[in-house]
């Protein structure tokens, strides 16, 4: 951790300096906001569950891009289409093999992943926006196998199938209530995982690839293996993320988005949440979905005012508000709201003293 | 292979190369003078499209229209509004992201794809404008007998032919204005080395100034080609992205690659239609971007690039 430490706020031993929760209030806000998150299905109304649910699982995927991007430094445009893989390989097996949900969740994300070190292995020849092509590549060429091959298992033309809701023994996750919980779970899982990943020799391997990877070659980072693993785990968070998707929209496929557009959107989602850092995901996550409400009820509203142009009003605001704020944040604060949250934690502890 | 379409599909897919190779040339002329990759082109490509068809009066009932211009003053209006947005862009959303790293460009880049894609949509609409003004009906065919092929002829719509010959006349222009000119070679200059080019002289912020306004025009003439040859709609940012490719097919560094490029873009498109597997036919859309992951893997610096060495 970058943070500088309070004088007298020292570790006696090797459990201390490791652990993640250091001190009481550390404790306090996990507790509360574990509470908040379990308990909100039943103090908040569905739109409000809803919404959490799609946040939970757009952090997973911005949280797979977050390695791949933000440790690793290589830039993907391709994280919506390796969501879609996950989503077609988690309703394929629930349908033609009858296998269970929760057991096609961890198979889509490896097929996801898989996908993934194909298009990964383009990393190996280029790098910095040659490689930004590649995976636009993969963003086009994904979606379009999807919509242009074996037709009868895909939709074909229709771009969409239906997916079945998931079951375990008796209890049905029809709702988007009960639906929530497996999106949270998954969520506390990938987050524990991405807080020891970038603690440990995998993630400073990244992160000295992103600095500079030729100076991490010659200390030993091996650049093959590193670059293919950051995009297998991208990938494969990218994948648990669409399976989950598609069984919460019941159906998955180009219909329903998974475009290019999309993948731009978790990008700005992950620079705005601040790049690299593990609360980034949580922020620029929550901050998007939020703001594309907001426009969207701005667009509502003036869409009242003005019926005869309601078509081109209802959705317009939503690339507007995020290409500003993803303009804005990178002239004024490049690093990202987690750096700002660094800068308030470090306002408060020092205070009445300099900023 | 259908091979009596094939003299068809080749001659069809070479035109339409020239527009690809235009708007190509709009994203290498930026690269080269400011090392920005402009993922925005595209949007700025369909905005100029819109701009040239909102200035004839397309958006009004007819006769009611606010302004209303024949093509060509519309088209000219157009341009220099461009030139303008291309000048406000460099101003306002590049100059401070100067010395930033090359993610945080990209995304500035992207970002204002998504505010033009908004802005347009709000400004114009988010259906296909069929009443482009065109200057050649769709059924003006130049007929070039051809014996083998489809109908022992080639036919070529007039709309293709013209936007053909105007896209590689402007792209000559361009390309000798960079080459031969005064200011043209101070834009080389600066693409050489900022610090060079300012130890001689040259003003390195008008340089990038100027070339986003460059660029702007370009892509406005590009867009209206393509506009005239398929509407004006929000799609045409997606038809542009095919210009990617074509760069670096030719080589991020080389003006005239991006050109040739173009072509080879247009040829392949037009190629796969020409087969007889249905699959393969609709794999026009995605073949560019085949081509592109083919060309990073064997020769990623492109046909005409420079080869880049790196130092720790």
């Amino acid at each position: 951790m970058a943070m500088l430490r309070p004088a007298g706020d020292f570790d006696r031993s090797y459990e201390q300096d490791m652990a993640l929760l250091r001190q009481p209030w550390h404790y306090w806000l996990l507790g509360f906001s574990l509470l908040a998150a379990f308990t909100l299905p039943l103090w908040g109304d569905a739109y409000l569950v809803a919404t959490a649910n799609q946040i939970a699982y757009t952090i997973i995927a911005v949280q797979g891009l977050n390695i791949l991007t933000g440790y690793t430094g290589q830039i993907s445009l391709s994280q919506a289409a390796f969501m879609l893989v996950g989503g077609y390989a988690s309703a394929l097996l629930v349908i033609h093999a009858g296998l269970s949900f929760f057991v096609a969740l961890p198979l889509a994300a490896l097929a996801a992943g898989a996908i993934g070190l194909i298009f990964g292995l383009t990393s190996l020849r280029v790098k910095g926006f040659y490689l930004a092509f590649a995976t636009l590549a993969a963003q086009f060429i994904i979606p379009w196998l999807s919509r242009h091959t074996f037709k009868e298992y895909l939709g074909g033309a229709n771009g969409a199938i239906e997916v079945p809701l998931p079951q375990l023994g008796t209890v049905n996750f029809g709702e988007v209530s009960s639906y929530f919980y497996i999106s949270l779970v998954v969520l506390l899982i990938t987050t524990a995982l991405l807080f020891n990943i970038s603690r440990t020799r995998l993630g400073r391997a990244f992160v000295s690839i992103r600095d500079n990877d030729l100076a991490a070659e010659l200390l030993g980072v091996n650049l093959f293996t590193y670059k293919l693993r950051a995009f297998f785990i991208a990938a494969m968070l990218a994948g648990l993320a669409g399976a989950i998707k598609a069984h919460s929209q019941r159906g998955v496929g180009t219909e329903f988005g998974y475009s290019l557009n999309e993948s731009i959107l978790y990008l700005g989602m992950l620079v705005i949440g601040g790049l690299g850092t593990n609360l980034g995901p949580f922020l620029g996550v929550a901050f998007i979905v939020l703001l594309e409400d907001l426009s969207d009820l701005l667009g509502g509203v003036l869409a009242a005012a003005f019926p005869e142009l309601s078509g081109q009003l209802l959705t317009s605001f939503r690339p507007i508000f995020f290409g500003l704020a993803l303009m804005l944040f990178l002239i004024y604060e490049p690093r990202g709201l987690a750096h700002r949250w660094q800068l308030l934690r470090a306002g408060w502890r020092l205070r009445p003293f300099a900023r | 292979m259908n091979w009596s379409l094939v003299p068809q599909q080749f001659v069809t897919g070479l035109l339409n190369g020239g527009t690809i190779g235009l708007i190509a040339l709009g994203i290498v002329l930026i690269y080269k003078s400011s090392e920005v990759f402009n993922f925005a082109h595209g949007h700025l490509v369909m905005f100029g499209a819109f701009l040239t068809w909102w200035f004839t009066g397309g958006g009004a009932e007819p006769g009611a229209a606010l302004i209303d211009l024949p093509l060509w003053a519309a088209l000219i209006a157009a341009l220099i509004a461009s030139m303008g947005i291309g000048l406000l862009i460099e101003r306002f959303a590049l100059r401070p992201m100067t010395g930033q790293p090359l993610l945080a460009i990209m995304l500035m880049t992207l970002g204002l794809a998504q505010l033009f894609e908004g802005t347009t949509a709000v400004l114009f609409g988010v259906e296909l404008k069929s009443n482009f003004p065109a200057p050649f009906s769709p059924s003006d065919v130049l007929v070039i007998p051809f014996p083998g092929a489809f109908g022992d002829a080639i036919r070529l719509k007039y709309t293709l032919v013209a936007t053909f010959v105007v896209a590689t006349v402007a792209a000559s222009l361009f390309i000798w204005f960079f080459n031969s000119t005064k200011t043209g070679l101070a834009m080389r200059a600066t693409a050489e080395d900022h610090e060079v080019a300012r130890s001689v002289g040259i003003k390195v912020s008008r340089v990038f100034g100027l070339s986003w306004g460059i660029a702007g025009v370009i892509a406005t003439l590009g867009g209206v080609l393509l506009a005239t040859v398929s509407g004006v709609s929000l799609n045409l940012s997606t038809v542009a992205l095919i210009a990617f490719p074509a760069i670096l097919l030719g080589g991020l560094e080389s003006l005239g690659g991006a050109l040739l490029g173009g072509f080879a873009i247009g040829l392949v498109q037009a190629l796969v239609q020409a087969s007889r597997l249905i699959e393969v036919r609709n794999s026009s859309e995605i073949a560019p971007y085949l081509l592109l992951l083919v060309v990073l893997l064997i020769r990623p610096e492109g046909l005409f690039g420079q080869k880049r060495i790196e130092r720790i």
